[in-house]
């Protein structure tokens, strides 16, 4: 029967990618040169099972190329290799070479056959170096073909007596059924090569008081007539030799059993070609063009919906803990529960079952929430998928600079919405591209600098409030403030004359044009700057700041919401427009008349809130909307808002109501807007813009220049 | 028609496995590792048992191993599936009580040739 | 012209030429006192004017954003736009939903026009080069000009025409 393999394709190539991936962290982990079986077993069991796979399926080009890698892995498990560097660099770099061939197969594309024939040539060189040490096993298993080799092998197929075929001499030990093998299945294939007649000797077995049953105490002789090869029948007792007495002569005699000469010419070329390797030639470790997801990245669409490009070896979908699933199904119910009796209470209502309406309607309330906040937990994901990339990068990219870099994961199992596991990849990618170069020392100057020979960088990610804070730390040479604020006159983005405090400096960063050719080149190929990644973040409804310490090291530190899709607000009214401000943000709200504001020259209005004075951002005048009073009014609320620690205050005409709402993106068809963060669509149909604290601060700071400077 | 329990922890050799002996018309089970095996081997009586042999949480020569220990399980055929043609892996699943192995890779036609062996 | 027929030609030597390689259909409108086209397969729908939540610090003719069955989409005067007159709004005043497609991203965006003519099928072959308007319209924008009748009618290019300009942010 022909079945239709491709169909277990799909399932395959997954299985490769996740099979690499645990490889790949096996490795690294071995790095530490702390050899434990369990990792490296792993790791073998991925080629091993790749190797298998791709055989079975056809694959043959995988099939060899992982084979080379499961030998040397085989080697390393068992102790008769060590793990050395330069191996598991090889072995790293051949897992991305696998990578990229599973890729191009899976997509039908041409295989990068340089790539392969290079690190083909690495493994076989790593591999042939200890061959020769190790060749006792190797020539164990030649002489293990010798003798399972019988005699006789060239003796048939002469015409000259009667009958052809074979004597075969079968005894069974006594354990052979065992085994599940069984005799009688062994005749039957011998019949179905010739005619067989047996003759069975009983003579071994014992007293009937002493039989055991499950042991077999016959032995035969067999003569089969046929034109087999002595390698058929081998072929069918294959399985139960060594369990077995057995002796094939043929019908024929013609030569004395001698073992033939051509059995070892035979072995010979096999330890050759082990043995025989190709010109050493310098391999320094080629860059495999990884299938990156850089065109991909997925975007959010209004309504949350997430638009994602196929990655390499995946489609889009995600795994969910059935768990979730669970929850989900359970709050579902008790939906249709209330909705029920809302159903009924609904029939032949009056107004004495008012009391049970409202109760039926704020369950409804409950449930909904509840239903909200399972199926946005069912898109969250743990940052680990971003995370679990960056040790391989830190791991290459630290030996490319010749620098010692320790990269630590701190809550890696921390959970966000999948948009943003897709989407903060490459910001992060950036920034951790920038420690690796110019924050962490070389090792020289770092023991000159008294600090410990290995940099560490430390990728963090918790949940603060409704945010997720994800921060890079790292213990480098810090930000020269001074150095920033000469190259950015350098570069004419500032007036030479600036005065700037630290937090202003390391702001300069940020700046489009900062960047100079010193950075490097983004490991996605796209456009590099700070002001990229900082808009990256932006576009998802987050923030980025740095802190940094000369000498000591710097911080960068990105908030992000914790969901993308539906948020707390507040409803304001600003003149006719009707804003949203994210319920997370607001400390308090005031209601305020003229004298509470003081004016401070240069530094626009500040409100007196207890014990300190904050800031005043009028809405109508960022966002050039007409007051509902003509006249410059002071009668209304302010919003005091929180930015990571520091507090302003929104000023508006009034509050209209906490309301929660679905978060729409503004700039799916239209732009991003400094200051808003997204839109929304109120019951009436109408669109809503939820404001971006810090976006309004900024915004506010440069109107105040701009009027400062007039 | 025969009953097979199919174990591989990769899921597309054994859906490739249990398809293949599902069109012949077998009734055929899976299992994903030594453990789940064993486990689904004791909740009914296999007629055959094949297997690969590097597998997570126990492999399969340690869950040959353990079947026949087993009384339902003493004589049921049991089949290594194994890439490895060393003849140390084959020896070790013979000591522990495999009737036999299939080298990997192999097509659905041998399977089934093989299984047919043992099976009628 | 002469380069749209050897493109033509170049469509390999077995291929027939099928209707759609010859013609394209463009939806007609009215801006001010001229007609322009839009490649139909770029028109999503045709609404009515409705009030649009305004967006702040954005040039004057992106007149604000609109809830089209759940999607956040900008609304573009395209009389203010192209500077063509001074834009009012009427009852018949006009909303063409577009999509457009830049960097592997498409958006869909309505542009204010005074009023709807028809679906007009036209030859690729005649589709004119454009003179030097000079300030009236952008040639950037445009396609080409074509004759129909008695009408002339400016073909836009979408994508060029609904490119957002990019904002200034001064520090």
């Amino acid at each position: 029967m022909s079945i239709d393999m491709s169909q277990f394709h799909q399932v395959f190539f997954e299985e490769c990618f996740e099979g690499l991936e645990a490889m790949e962290s096996g490795l690294l982990d071995l790095n530490t040169g702390d050899i434990d079986s369990e990792v490296i077993n792993t790791i073998f069991r991925g080629a091993h099972s790749i190797k298998g796979g791709s055989g079975t399926f056809g694959f043959s080009a995988v099939a060899d190329f992982t084979h080379i890698m499961e030998t040397l892995l085989d080697q390393m498990r068992d102790g008769r290799r060590p793990v050395t560097q330069p191996a598991v660099d090889v072995l790293l770099g051949s897992v991305d070479c696998l990578r990229a061939m599973l890729t191009a197969i899976q997509s039908d594309d041409p295989i990068d056959s340089v790539a392969v024939v290079v690190y083909q040539s690495a493994l076989e060189i790593e591999l042939n170096g200890s061959v020769k040490e190790s060749s006792p096993s190797i020539s164990q298993e030649i002489t293990g073909a010798v003798e399972e080799e019988e005699v006789n092998e060239e003796i048939y197929n002469e015409d000259e007596a009667a009958e052809q075929g074979w004597r075969i001499a079968f005894s069974p030990y006594l354990d052979l059924l065992k085994t599940g093998n069984d005799p009688v299945r062994l005749f039957r294939e011998l019949a179905e090569l010739g005619e067989y007649t047996a003759s069975v000797n009983t003579r071994d077995i014992p007293d009937f008081d002493d039989i055991d049953p499950e042991e077999c105490n016959l032995s035969w002789t067999l003569k089969l007539l046929s034109q087999c090869t002595i390698e058929e029948i081998n072929e069918i007792f294959s399985w139960v030799e060594g369990d077995c007495e057995l002796d094939i002569q043929a019908l024929i005699k013609k030569e004395a059993k001698s073992i033939p000469p051509s059995k070892q010419i035979k072995s010979e070329p096999v330890i050759e070609s082990l043995v025989s390797s190709p010109a050493p030639t310098d391999i320094s470790l080629v860059n495999i063009q990884q299938p990156t997801n850089a065109t991909n990245t997925p975007r959010v669409d209004a309504g949350g919906e997430l638009l994602i490009d196929r990655r390499s070896g995946g489609s889009s979908s995600i795994r969910v803990d059935t768990a979730k699933i669970d929850a989900l199904i359970n709050i579902v119910g008790e939906v249709v529960i209330t909705q029920s009796m809302l159903g009924l209470v609904g029939e032949n209502f009056s107004m004495d079952q008012l009391a049970q309406l409202k109760r039926g309607l704020s369950q409804l309330e409950r449930h909904t929430r509840d239903m909200q906040q399972s199926v946005m937990n069912i898109r969250m994901l743990p940052i680990n998928f971003v995370f679990s990339r960056f040790p391989r990068l830190v791991h290459d990219i630290s030996a490319k600079l010749n620098k010692k870099i320790d990269l630590k994961l701190v809550g890696e199992s921390t959970e966000v919405d999948k948009a943003v596991v897709e989407l903060i990849n490459d910001p992060l990618v950036h920034l951790i591209r920038n420690s690796l170069d110019h924050g962490i020392e070389m090792p020289e100057d770092r023991i000159a600098a008294g600090k410990p020979e290995i940099g560490t960088i430390e990728l963090k990610a918790y949940h603060r409030g409704g945010h997720i804070v994800i921060e890079i730390i790292d213990d480098g040479r810090g930000l020269d403030k001074n150095k920033l604020i000469s190259k950015a006159i350098e570069k004419g983005l500032i007036n030479e004359n600036s005065i700037l405090n630290d937090k202003q400096a390391f702001e300069l960063i940020f700046m489009p044009g900062f960047s100079t050719a010193e950075s490097v080149t983004d490991i996605s190929g796209r456009g590099v700057g700070m002001d990229v990644v900082r808009k990256n973040i932006q576009a998802l409804g987050g923030n980025i700041e740095i802190l940094s310490e000369l000498g000591k090291g710097t911080t960068i530190s990105i908030h992000l919401p914790l969901t993308l899709a539906i948020i707390d607000g507040q409803s304001v009214a600003v003149g006719e427009e009707t804003y949203i401000v994210p319920l997370v943000s607001i400390i308090e709200s005031v209601n305020i008349t003229e004298d509470i504001l003081n004016k401070v020259a240069g530094k626009g209005e500040t409100f007196r809130l207890r014990n300190q004075y904050i800031p005043i951002i009028r809405m109508h005048e960022i966002f050039n909307v007409q007051p509902k009073n003509k006249i410059r009014s002071n009668e209304g609320v302010i919003v005091v808002v929180e930015r990571q620690g520091v507090l302003c205050g929104l000023f508006v005409d009034e509050l209209l109501g906490p309301h929660q709402v679905v978060v729409k993106s503004l700039e799916a068809n239209y732009r991003r807007v400094e200051g808003v963060s997204g839109a929304t669509i109120l019951g009436d149909g109408s669109v809503a813009l939820i404001l971006d604290v810090p976006g309004l601060v900024r915004l506010s700071n440069r109107q105040l220049s701009t009027n400062t400077s007039l | 028609m025969a009953s097979i329990l199919a174990v591989d922890d990769s899921a597309s050799m054994r859906k490739m496995v249990t398809f293949t002996l599902k069109s012949a018309g077998y009734d055929v089970e899976e299992a994903v590792d030594g453990v789940d095996a064993l486990m689904k081997a004791q909740l009914r009586v296999f007629d055959c048992i094949v297997t690969d042999v590097n597998m997570p949480n126990k492999d399969g020569i340690t869950l040959i191993r353990e079947l026949r220990a087993l009384p339902n399980y003493k004589y049921i055929p049991m089949l290594m599936l194994t890439t490895e043609s060393g003849i140390e892996k084959k020896q070790e699943g013979k000591a522990a009580g495999a009737t036999g192995w299939i080298v990997k890779p192999f097509d659905p036609d041998q399977l089934l040739k093989t299984l047919k062996k043992v099976l009628d | 012209m002469m380069a749209q027929q050897s493109e033509i030609k170049d469509m390999g030597k077995s291929h027939y030429l099928t209707e759609q390689d010859i013609t394209a259909q463009y939806l007609s409108f009215t801006l001010g006192n001229e007609e322009y086209g839009v490649d139909i397969l770029s028109v999503q729908e045709i609404r009515s004017w409705e009030p649009v939540s305004r967006i702040p610090n954005v040039p004057s003719y992106e007149k604000g954003v609109v809830n089209l069955r759940g999607s956040i989409v900008p609304i573009i005067d395209l009389r203010e736009k192209l500077r063509i007159k001074f834009a009012d709004y009427t009852p018949l005043t006009v909303v063409v939903v577009l999509q457009t497609t830049d960097d592997n991203k498409t958006r869909t965006m309505g542009v204010v026009v005074d009023s709807v003519s028809d679906v007009i099928t036209i030859n690729k072959t005649e589709i004119q080069n454009t003179p030097d308007f000079g300030a009236k319209a952008n040639n950037e924008f445009i396609n080409g000009l074509i004759s129909l009748d008695d009408r002339m009618i400016i073909l836009l290019n979408v994508d060029k025409l609904l490119e957002l300009e990019e904002l200034e942010s001064p520090l």
